[in-house]
């Protein structure tokens, strides 16, 4: 499948990240170089074979009790904030 | 002062004992070797003063008679793990600035054994590379220059704990491997390098990368210091619901165990084209050094193998582009102001991030979007799958896989900075251990004819890292290898 312009401003709207010219023409090749590379997955038969999305044993995978143990931590959390005001994140204004 | 560059951390520590020398003199030392390398450009930050402080500590440790595994070793961390008050960057312009209000819990392992930090290590963006050209920070250059006088890359991401190692700054360093970090740049420096099975060691204060693949790992001098530095950094942690709660042995008396009738596995697989000649002859020289230490070589096949990269570079931005969604200008450091808060994001993103990082948040984006989940990130799940298979079946014969690190020696620095699928081939040989969160390392062997090193990969069955580093150890013995690049970056 060919990766042109306009998919790259697509996928660049989704990721959120501005692109200029010269980077959705770079991109577009790139993708389409890596894509295509990628594409050789299909000649392989997955059929009926049960995807693995973690090598980690689920059985492991222990709930904890559901109880408060930490926290209190917010002028930490606020410190790498660029814009904060009374311990809340400022951003710019999303409603009218 | 060289002996102390030459030492072990197992040498060290009992010269500390014997009071030949202080912490405090061994890191005034180690400091100044940082100093005198900076052309190497293998730290962001140094962390002289706080070194300088537990080195006092320490020292009274020392003659209190208390001291811990690790009291008074300087180590550099690669700037992925967050030190509590220490600026943490993962080598982006997003980080620039970011302090830490925390420590992560491996690097916490290692101060509580009486470890010193000195400083943090650069690497490629966000850890996504293989040469450590993708940092904001600049390249790193790799301590072994080839035959021809020119620099070479030191591999990557974890590229600057590789080089600190192999020029003798510090005594170990902290990396992590999600497709080869560590052990792709402990190659190309002639360093030991493991990762751990997914799930030894927590992730918890380490900048996600890709979380069903990152572990984190030391790179070592010696195979017996990778070893004192896992029996740190592994433990059980409740904040990583992935963290093992399976029992830690002793890895530092795998060390000395033989290899006598173990069975060492070679896939045949990996005599597929592309790898340097030099290597190959010393993948065979160290078969013989193998059979001569009795274990047995059998040939093996992982059938689907060279599906992994493709594979792998699927899942890898795929989780990328979702762990990376958390820098948007709101808490971290670095934001662009504009007008609305979409153009905010969009802006802070897109100054934020390098080319590499981009690349790869935009490949996870596509191979996430609606209508290609299915044939792209679906399909890499299943393919992740069938080469998880293949290991299961050739650890049913054998106890370890054995083979080259890397196809080729340290490349030029520039070299395959241009074409991202050339820089990717690179890892063919790491990637597949990640997907199937499987222990490996790389040791050091031998030089090419450039004058560069060259490192044998070693992979275990899941949560078995002893067997690889009671092999390692035996490769170690016969290879003799000398860590001992000409050191050219100190004016003299």
């Amino acid at each position: 499948m060919a990766i042109d312009s306009k998919l790259v401003e697509r996928i660049a709207k989704l990721s959120r990240i501005s692109l200029t010219e010269s980077e959705v023409k770079n991109l577009s090749s790139d993708l389409d170089n890596i894509l295509n590379w990628i594409e050789q997955l299909s000649e392989l038969d997955t059929e009926g074979i049960n995807p693995v999305f973690s090598s980690f044993d689920e059985e492991e995978i222990k709930y904890r009790s559901d109880e408060i143990n930490d926290g209190g931590y917010r002028e930490d959390i606020i410190s790498n904030a660029p814009l904060s005001e009374d311990g809340f994140f400022l951003v710019p204004k999303v409603v009218d | 002062m060289k002996e102390f560059s030459t030492l072990s951390i197992k040498e060290t520590i009992s010269s500390l004992k014997n009071k030949d020398f202080s912490v405090s003199e061994l890191i005034d030392f180690h400091i100044s070797s940082m100093e005198n390398g900076r052309e190497l450009n293998a730290f962001i930050t140094e962390t002289s003063d706080i070194a300088r402080k537990k080195a006092i500590v320490c020292d009274q440790n020392y003659s209190k008679g208390e001291e811990k595994p690790l009291e008074g070793i300087p180590i550099g961390i690669k700037d992925m793990f967050c030190t509590k008050g220490v600026k943490t960057t993962a080598s982006s312009k997003m980080l620039e600035n970011f302090i830490p209000p925390y420590e992560s819990t491996v690097t916490q392992n290692l101060w509580d054994d009486g470890a010193i930090l000195l400083g943090k290590l650069n690497n490629d963006e966000f850890a996504m590379g293989s040469s450590n050209e993708t940092s904001f920070f600049g390249e790193v250059k790799n301590p072994w220059k080839n035959s021809m006088d020119n620099f070479t890359v030191p591999g990557g991401s974890s590229g600057g704990s590789a080089t600190s190692v192999a020029a003798g700054i510090g005594l170990a360093s902290l990396g992590t491997d999600t497709g080869g970090s560590i052990r792709q740049p402990a190659s190309f420096t002639g360093t030991v390098g493991l990762k751990p099975t997914y799930g030894r060691c927590s992730r918890w204060g380490i900048i996600a990368f890709a979380s069903s693949l990152d572990q984190a790992g030391p790179i070592t001098k010696t195979v017996r210091d990778c070893a004192l530095l896992l029996n740190s950094i592994c433990s059980y942690d409740p904040k990583d619901s992935t963290s093992s709660q399976k029992k830690i042995p002793d890895f530092e008396k795998a060390t000395d165990e033989s290899i006598k009738g173990m069975k060492i596995g070679i896939p045949k697989e990996y005599e597929a084209d592309g790898i340097s000649e030099d290597i190959i002859e010393y993948i065979e020289k160290g078969k013989e050094w193998l059979v001569e230490s009795g274990a047995e070589i059998i040939e093996i096949s992982l059938p689907h193998i060279k599906y992994a990269l493709p594979c792998y570079y699927i899942i890898a931005p795929a989780e990328a582009s979702s762990n990376l969604a958390r820098y948007d200008g709101v808490k971290f450091t670095h934001r662009v102001d504009a007008e609305n808060i979409i153009d905010m994001y969009e802006e802070t993103r897109s100054q934020g991030f390098g080319d590499e990082v981009k690349r790869r948040i935009m490949i996870g984006t596509y191979v996430l979007s609606s209508g290609y989940y299915d044939a792209y990130y679906l399909k890499a799940q299943k393919v992740r799958a069938m080469i998880s298979q293949d290991f299961k079946e050739a650890f049913s014969k054998v106890d370890a896989i054995y083979g080259p690190s890397t196809p080729s020696t340290a490349f030029e620095l520039g070299d395959k900075k241009k074409d991202p699928l050339e820089m990717y081939l690179n890892d063919v040989f790491t990637v597949p251990v990640n997907l199937a969160g499987l222990p490996a390392m790389s040791v050091p062997v031998g030089l090419d004819k450039k004058n560069l090193p060259i490192g044998m990969q070693l992979i275990g069955n899941s949560f078995n890292e002893e067997s690889i580093l009671s092999i390692a150890s035996c490769i170690e013995k016969s290879a003799k290898f000398d860590l001992n690049p000409n050191r050219w970056w100190i004016n003299e």
